[in-house]
């Protein structure tokens, strides 16, 4: 018998398509954000990216080499994961600080349910959820862009009816705003997720989903919609944590409803309950609906009734 | 005509230029032909000869048992040697098959009557003529076509649909066969519309094909019943399921069959077998296979005495050992079968045999977990979701699998091919109707 002749399943043609490059998809799509965030906020961005991807790294390398598994540093999603993570942080937030954040996010956002695509919440706002309770001060501490002068965030000025004036919607859209990194500059934002849904990495059912129901909320509790969607992390959140495709449902209406969901709760926790921010909250609270959502919203098949 | 879709699919590479212009060549008698009693869905025949019978070619050796099985013939004249379990291509399993030594003169079996007015018989002998000659379909499935012409009496059925599509990335044999015998393909069709007493057939064929359409449109112009369907290239388009749905919109249910919704749908391949049988006399001894691939320096479509052995055909198209790792598959490279040994014959629904040099072998254990990116669930054209089918398949969780209706995967691969973490969903959803079907 010939030793060179392999037996596999079919199909025995598969597309180029891996996980790897689907990561790398989602870095690529971070880059206008991350220039955005270096311009408005120079080396404390590059410093906190970097330590973010870093201790994400690291720690699912020593965390698979500690369990014995297969080592997935490759797949590049721990990179995405930091980059990420790094995104909704404050930019003067203590590199210690977010560095913990990450080993939190991988460790136990991630690789305790079983690595990629066994955890249930969003490891990157698991983090941020993490730090936000541990360490609130450093997490509400807020510098304005290029100068770095100590300053409230759009939504904590309107939240505690502070006296500051409020940027207009212009320095809100282009990222001239106090803020997490990477969640100010919406134009940027945009731009990743145009070359997303060029790939065919996301599509558009969550994103408009959340934002049309975050506006209709907040029209309905009589507030500005276009304030609330250009400040904080709704964009960030709509479109690169609110489509992460592990945590998220599978079909096109359960995306919808998943949208629907996030969008009336950031509104509901940002004009009536205790937090300015409601993104990161309500994007894990609906992760945990994930499972209900795909259970109710099968596809219906070929040949069923209709 | 309107022009529908069916939901999902996907577009792999064509793969047909290495053999879509090399016309149809007969292949030479080999020495020795394994014919396998069971080539086809359902019971397998029962062999009518003894060790030490001397054949002819297009001799019945095999006579079929039960309501769904057919025929085997001779392929060639000769001695039979021995009839003993033999490899078989698909069950992987040693089947019983009938050995037939060749002498080498190739004499043919002795035409007694021809059917060529047909339409002055009965449907029903014509069914019988095309039992007797063992036709099956030869897209693949290998279903007894004689089966498949007795409908039940109260289903009504309006159109034929003959599948030129051959939408199997590689294969081009369908294709070839349009091209060169065109009228005898449609000529078998009219056949299977007076059999079944239908005034409607359409040629389907994807738009890839330009010279075949070409070629039918040529006979089809004259025919008042009958007219040619192009329809989008795209993978599975073949699938008797999809077929329908594009051209007729109509949608078979979960678990029917396509007389379901009054339509029947037959290979050209088969309908050419069905002329020879009916209007020449001839059984089905032999069909078109693409040879193509890596490391073959004859590539082509041959016509092939069914039985012949893989090594006998591969070392004619130039194939040597290699160095390389790489695949022999019987079949198209979605849905065909890759082979351990080259000592396995060609059957009735073998389409082609492709040789593709590995580089990046995947074995079934190396596979990602699942990102729920839902890629399998846009392209499967079953509309089924394979990513929950393939999780609680891993996980044996078969009572789970069920509420995904595995029964409705036609095991077209789309899902497997386009999934990022190279799931091997297609076995999964197999093993997943493997244990169910045990309970």
């Amino acid at each position: 018998m010939n030793q060179n002749i392999i037996v596999t399943i079919s199909p025995h043609i598969k597309s180029k398509n891996t996980i790897q490059k689907v990561m790398l998809d989602v870095i690529i799509a971070c880059i206008p954000v991350m220039l955005a965030s270096f311009y408005f906020y120079k080396t404390n961005a590059i410093k906190l990216i970097s330590a973010c991807v870093f201790f994400s790294c690291a720690t699912e390398y020593v965390f698979q080499k500690i369990t014995k598994r297969k080592n997935t540093i490759n797949d590049l999603s721990a990179v995405v994961t930091g980059i990420l993570l790094a995104f909704c942080l404050p930019p003067k937030l203590p590199l210690w600080i977010a560095g913990l954040g990450a080993i939190f996010s991988i460790a136990v956002g991630k690789q305790i349910f079983g690595g990629i695509g066994y955890n249930p919440f969003n490891p990157a706002l698991i983090g941020r959820a993490f730090l936000q309770v541990s360490w609130p001060k450093e997490m509400g501490y807020w510098t304005s862009p290029f100068d770095g002068i100590t300053s409230a965030t759009p939504l904590t000025i309107s939240k505690l009816n502070l006296s500051e004036k409020l940027p207009d919607f212009f320095d809100m859209f282009l990222g001239n705003i106090p803020g997490s990194l990477g969640e100010t500059s919406k134009i940027a934002i945009i731009l990743g997720a145009l070359y997303l849904l060029m790939r065919k990495q996301i599509k558009l059912y969550t994103p408009f989903s959340y934002i049309l129901s975050a506006m209709v909320l907040s029209l309905i509790l009589k507030s500005n919609p276009v304030f609330h969607i250009l400040t904080g992390g709704l964009f960030l959140g709509a479109f690169f944590m609110a489509t992460d495709p592990v945590t998220t449902p599978i079909t096109n209406a359960g995306k919808i409803i998943f949208g629907i969901g996030c969008g009336f709760l950031t509104i509901l926790i940002r004009i009536k309950g205790g937090f300015p921010e409601g993104v990161c909250y309500s994007i894990l609270i609906m992760n945990m609906f994930t499972p209900i959502i795909d259970k109710i919203t099968k596809v219906k098949r070929f040949g069923s009734e209709r | 005509m309107d022009t529908f879709n069916f939901s999902g699919g996907i577009h792999p590479p064509e793969l047909k230029n290495q053999t879509k212009d090399l016309s149809i060549k007969e292949f030479p008698v080999p020495e020795k032909v394994v014919i396998p009693l069971s080539q086809h869905t359902g019971a397998p025949a029962i062999p009518i000869v003894q060790k030490g019978d001397i054949v002819v070619a297009g001799q019945k050796i095999g006579e079929s048992q039960g309501k769904i099985s057919a025929n085997v013939h001779s392929s060639i004249s000769g001695e039979v040697v021995d009839i003993l379990p033999y490899n078989h291509p698909v069950v992987n399993k040693p089947v019983p098959a009938i050995i037939v030594k060749s002498d080498g003169k190739n004499f043919q079996i002795e035409i007694k009557k021809t059917y060529w007015d047909y339409y002055r018989y009965s449907p029903q002998d014509i069914i019988k003529v095309i039992q007797e000659a063992g036709i099956v379909g030869l897209g693949g499935a290998a279903f007894p076509t004689h089966v498949k012409l007795s409908p039940p009496k109260e289903k009504e059925i309006d159109t034929l649909l003959l599948n030129g599509c051959e939408c199997e990335p590689c294969l081009t044999c369908d294709d070839r066969l349009m091209q060169e015998n065109p009228k005898e393909i449609i000529e078998g069709m009219k056949i299977i519309m007076f059999i079944l007493n239908i005034h409607k057939g359409i040629v389907v064929i994807e738009d890839n094909k330009k010279n075949a359409i070409e070629a039918i449109n040529k006979i089809v112009f004259l025919e008042p019943n009958i007219s040619v369907k192009i329809v989008k290239t795209k993978y599975p388009q073949g699938a008797e399921k999809q077929l329908i749905k594009t051209v007729l919109n109509r949608e078979v249910p979960s678990g029917g069959l396509p007389f379901d919704v009054g339509v029947i749908v037959q290979n050209v391949g088969t309908s050419y077998a069905i002329y020879q049988a009916v209007v020449k006399g001839l059984p089905l001894t032999s069909r078109v296979i693409t040879v193509a691939g890596d490391f073959i320096s004859n590539p082509g479509n041959y016509r092939v005495p069914i039985g012949t052995l893989a090594s006998d055909i591969l070392s004619y198209c130039g194939y040597k050992p290699e160095e390389k790792p790489h695949k022999i598959i019987f079949g198209g490279p979605m849905m065909g079968i890759s082979q351990g040994i080259l000592d396995v014959p060609i059957l009735k629904g073998t389409s082609g045999i492709i040789v593709q040099e590995s580089k990046n072998i995947q074995f079934f254990s190396e596979y990602d977990n699942c990102i729920h990116c839902g890629k399998c669930v846009d392209v499967c054209p079953m509309e089924l979701m394979p990513n929950f089918l393939s999780y609680y398949a891993e996980h044996m969780l078969w009572e789970k699998c069920k509420e995904f209706f595995p029964n409705d995967c036609i095991e077209c691969g789309c899902c497997a091919y386009e999934c990022p973490a190279k799931r091997p969903i297609v076995q999964h959803i197999k093993l997943a109707k493997f244990y169910l079907s045990k309970k």
